[in-house]
């Protein structure tokens, strides 16, 4: 009979000492979790508005124009972004490489200016920044 | 040993390592984060290249077997992703068996009730009258 042990629980945010490597890992999860709530909320409401035709559509095409509209996009935009970077990172760490702790450092930093330049690089190439 | 039994024989006798189907999720997810690289990737570049994203070019565009068919992957693989990974998030912080399982199963639900909307605009779209 197995001497059961209760099983290790994940700490909380709380007791981490701050860091690139913690914070990116935190923030991978909460992108994942924008994307999975907010971005496949939104990519389901802009298939069935495409299928429901030009009124539908035009509904939610009026709201990525206002303010409150771009603040999702750019966001889901970032959190994309980052997400790829991040999970880029892991897929690299899975394989065993990048613990050493200058690299695992300057990999966490690159996926952070990584994701918030191609944000904007996206952002200026859609506002006609390059035409 | 299967990838869902990964514990030693120590762990076992311990009453630690695999919580039971834990590496096939850690590979599943993996598998699927590879295949959303290229879909997000083709996603974002379909935006990016469409010449306008009006509702008649969207439709056009989905009504064409290079739209469709990568879109009902990404919906597909994309709700996948999203309930293994917020599994991961409520597998670490809902304590307790029951309110674990009622959420996951709550968040399974509503992704294959989001994903089947997805798939029936997409197939609206390419099979309904042209417009």
């Amino acid at each position: 009979m197995a001497a059961v042990r209760e099983r290790p629980t994940s700490p909380h945010l709380t007791i981490w000492r701050w860091g690139p490597g913690m914070a990116v890992s935190i923030i991978h999860r909460i992108s994942g979790a924008g994307l999975s709530v907010v971005g496949l909320a939104l990519l389901t409401w802009w298939l069935m508005a495409i299928a429901g035709g030009q009124e539908a559509y035009s509904t939610l095409a009026g709201m990525t124009s206002r303010w409150y509209g771009l603040v999702v996009l750019v966001g889901l935009t970032w959190a994309f972004f980052q997400h790829l970077f991040s999970g880029i990172r892991h897929l690299v760490m899975d394989t065993g490489m990048g613990f050493e702790l200058k690299a695992n450092k300057a990999g966490a930093i690159a996926t952070i200016l990584g994701s918030i330049a191609a944000t904007a690089l996206l952002w200026a190439y859609w506002m006609g920044a390059f035409k | 040993m299967s990838l869902g039994d990964s514990a030693s024989d120590v762990g076992k006798v311990r009453g630690l390592g695999s919580a039971r189907a834990g590496g096939t999720d850690w590979l599943a997810e993996r598998v699927s984060s590879v295949a959303l690289l290229l879909l997000g990737a083709w996603f974002l570049a379909s935006l990016l290249f469409l010449p306008k994203l009006d509702q008649r070019t969207l439709v056009e565009w989905l009504r064409s077997a290079a739209g469709a068919v990568p879109m009902a992957l990404f919906v597909i693989v994309g709700f996948w992703h999203a309930v293994d990974g917020l599994k991961q998030a409520v597998d670490d912080y809902v304590h307790g068996e029951v309110g674990r399982w009622f959420v996951n199963t709550l968040i399974l639900f509503v992704a294959v009730a989001g994903a089947s909307l997805c798939l029936f605009a997409l197939g609206k779209i390419a099979f309904g009258a042209a417009a």
